[in-house]
């Protein structure tokens, strides 16, 4: 089987979030980068299981600078076989599944895995639009994925309950938790990993259709506001006006 | 604060839910001078510290309980001599990424590191420096894989800093050798497969051999009552007339250079995992300091708190300068004895007055274990006793430097 796994760098949970001072841009500065957990832990550790059991490739795609090239390293320690870097710096979902589409229609991949989203942006949108640019079949959310034969079954949950899909190969699926557990590299899948071939390629050339304007934070989170037993009427009045729960 | 004591005397162990959320500290971009493979090898047991050991370990060291499961998980991520060849069952990386993992498992508990640079640095890495092919073969790949657990026998009861005293030893007879003696303060003796012994012949020459578990003789009885390293297990080697094969003796050397080049391994390992701990206490005292609210304001905004948050930071970037450079030259195989001393007197003293101070921020709260800083700074006065106190290294130090040695 020939799996191709889409892989990208987040920041880490902990990392705190700033951006520019005209709100433009994600402030980098100071942020711990991790590969993207629905990535590592649930597609490609399935993916991995998969090729253990029927044989077969991993091979890793990103779409972004060098700056990512640790991540992907740790994406060949945990064991894939070989990776793929398009060297560019993609501003939208829709880029980035351009170039993985492009790569992977000419290496004719069983199934294409991503998470089910990256947990920065939390668009959801790559897996979807590699399937439409490859007209392949899409399957979002599987917490289960099994193969046999040239057939594939998922499970998606779904509000209330789990959804159960048949999918002929070659597909694309987005991979949620449950799929599969988290692999710590060792040490010895991290020296090998230098030496598994990482490939940089040139992007297709492609025309951003949209470009993302201004960013904001949340609003900061108030403090606690105490009142006392003869307060009452104020705090029907915050509670209805500036809570807006009653 | 969490407890399991139903009153039923149960005492089994439960995994705690609070979250680690250790993060690490690198002021002056000293990441940057680390390669790939050491950032991944980081990043990789610190995510098993943090799933691993994390959710147990205040539990065992409160019951003064050695984790032996994690033995294995400690081989699976490649902690036992990851700079030992592959093909020996080692992970064949450099001296860098051996100190980052030490640093790692440190930051997590000291006594989970002593597991680890006592089966790496002091059983393995004698075997295979100083072993014959038929010895590698026989123990390497399954100390590497967590099958067999290994503790070293240097001190004993009556010579601790001065080894070269021992009058542990053996006498010939004919293929084998009669060990007679006492070793004290091993560390894994009482769970250990092997130990790897150093022991006087009759020519008065230390020579070091591998006694096994089920050699009539030998027993390991283990040292209760510790206050520090509660979480590592602790005892003695006692050998009544153990006949030791000659073929279980390193053939490759004679004399204290064979103990003492495994301890600068091991002292290498210890430099770079105290800055593990102290960057343990240093995070949460720092994170303990935005979040604990006194008179109306976090207490990270009063001048006495970053005061020992500054020094805390600088003397751990200052350690984490040195023990980069010793890497450096420990990767050229140019870190001499003396200068692995200075690393690691500097920074245990440096992580445990960190640990003090941590401590102290972390007011009634850093008494307890809900909090890693208070079973640190416990852990940290075994780390600045053993593998050379801190005394014998300043000695080590003055010896380099005046060419006088103080201790005869
Ligand atoms: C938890 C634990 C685990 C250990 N694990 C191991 C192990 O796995 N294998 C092993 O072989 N050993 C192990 N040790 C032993 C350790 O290395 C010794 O404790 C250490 O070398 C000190 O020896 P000592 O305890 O006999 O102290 P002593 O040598 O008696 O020292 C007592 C004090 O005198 C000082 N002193 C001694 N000589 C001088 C001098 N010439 N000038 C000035 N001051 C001096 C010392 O600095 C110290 O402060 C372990 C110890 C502990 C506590």
């Amino acid at each position: 089987m020939k799996l191709l796994v889409c892989v990208s760098k987040t920041p880490d949970t902990t990392s705190r979030i700033a951006f520019s001072s005209d709100g433009a841009q994600f402030d980098a500065n100071g942020v711990q980068y991790i590969m993207n957990p629905y990535d590592e832990w649930y597609a490609l550790v399935r993916a991995l299981e998969l090729k253990e059991a029927h044989g077969g490739t991993v091979t890793l795609i990103n779409v972004g600078t060098e700056s990512n090239d640790q991540v992907i390293r740790k994406g060949l320690a945990i064991g894939a076989d070989n990776a793929v870097r398009v060297n560019c710096d993609p501003q939208s979902s829709l880029f980035v599944a351009k170039q993985i589409a492009e790569y992977a229609r000419k290496e004719n991949f069983d199934i294409v895995f991503c998470g089910k989203e990256t947990i920065d942006y939390n668009s959801s949108e790559v897996g979807a639009m590699v399937a439409e640019f490859l007209d392949l079949p899409y399957v979002s959310f599987a917490s289960k994925l099994d193969v046999s034969g040239q057939t594939a079954t998922a499970a998606r949950d779904i509000e209330g309950g789990t959804e159960m899909v048949e999918v002929d190969l070659p597909f694309v699926v987005s991979a949620a938790k449950g799929m599969a557990e988290q692999r710590i590299p060792n040490m010895q899948g991290i020296m090998m990993a230098k030496r598994k071939p990482l490939d940089v390629i040139d992007p297709v050339p492609f025309d951003e259709l949209s470009t993302p304007v201004q960013y904001t934070l949340p609003p900061a989170k108030k403090t606690v506001q105490l009142f006392n037993a003869d307060q009452m009427d104020e705090l029907v009045r915050l509670l209805h006006e500036e809570a807006k729960v009653i | 604060m969490y407890t399991n004591n139903n009153g039923t005397g149960d005492h089994t162990i439960v995994k705690r839910a609070k979250e680690d959320r250790y993060q690490h500290h690198d002021y002056y971009n000293i990441d940057e001078l680390l390669t790939e493979e050491h950032l991944l090898a980081r990043d990789a047991v610190r995510t098993w510290v943090k799933q691993e050991v994390t959710p147990i370990i205040e539990e065992y060291a409160d019951k003064a309980q050695c984790p032996t499961h994690l033995f294995k998980g400690l081989a699976d991520i490649g902690a036992f001599g990851p700079s030992i060849p592959a093909e020996y069952g080692g992970g064949g990386m450099d001296e860098m990424a051996y100190g980052v993992i030490m640093q790692e498992l440190e930051r997590g508990d000291s006594g989970i590191r002593s597991m680890a640079s006592v089966q790496g640095s002091l059983v393995m890495y004698p075997i295979y420096r100083f072993g014959s092919e038929e010895q590698r073969r026989k123990y390497l790949p399954k100390l590497g894989n967590g099958e067999f657990i290994g503790c070293f026998g240097l001190t004993e009861p009556d010579y601790g800093s001065n080894p070269t005293d021992m009058i542990t030893n053996v006498k010939d007879d004919g293929d084998a050798y009669i060990l007679n003696g006492a070793k004290m303060w091993i560390t894994n003796s009482p769970v250990a497969d092997i130990a790897v012994v150093w022991a006087r012949d009759e020519q008065g020459i230390i020579r070091g051999m591998v006694v096994e578990r089920d050699m009539k003789g030998f027993s390991t009885p283990e040292i209760k009552g510790k206050w520090s390293l509660r979480a590592s297990i602790t005892g003695e080697l006692v050998f009544e007339d153990v006949r030791v094969p000659k073929a279980n003796v390193l053939p490759n050397v004679q004399g204290m250079k064979g103990p003492l080049s495994c301890l600068n391994k091991a002292r290498y390992g210890i430099a770079w995992g105290a800055i593990g701990a102290a960057l343990d206490c240093y995070d949460s005292a720092l994170r303990y300091s935005l979040e604990r609210i006194q008179f109306g304001r976090p207490i990270g905004q009063f001048q006495l708190q970053q005061k020992k948050l500054a020094e805390m930071i600088t003397e751990i970037t200052k350690a984490q300068l040195l023990i980069w450079r010793l890497g450096s030259l420990a990767n050229v195989g140019k870190a001499t004895p003396a200068q692995i001393s200075m690393a690691k007197r500097n920074n245990v003293m440096m992580a445990l007055e960190i640990a003090r101070e941590a401590r102290q921020m972390h007011g009634g709260m850093g008494i307890t274990n809900e909090y890693p800083v208070f079973r640190h700074m416990m852990n940290l006065e075994t780390v600045l006793t053993y593998e050379g106190t801190h005394d014998i290294h300043l000695l080590i130090t003055g010896m380099d430097i005046t060419g006088l040695n103080a201790f005869k």
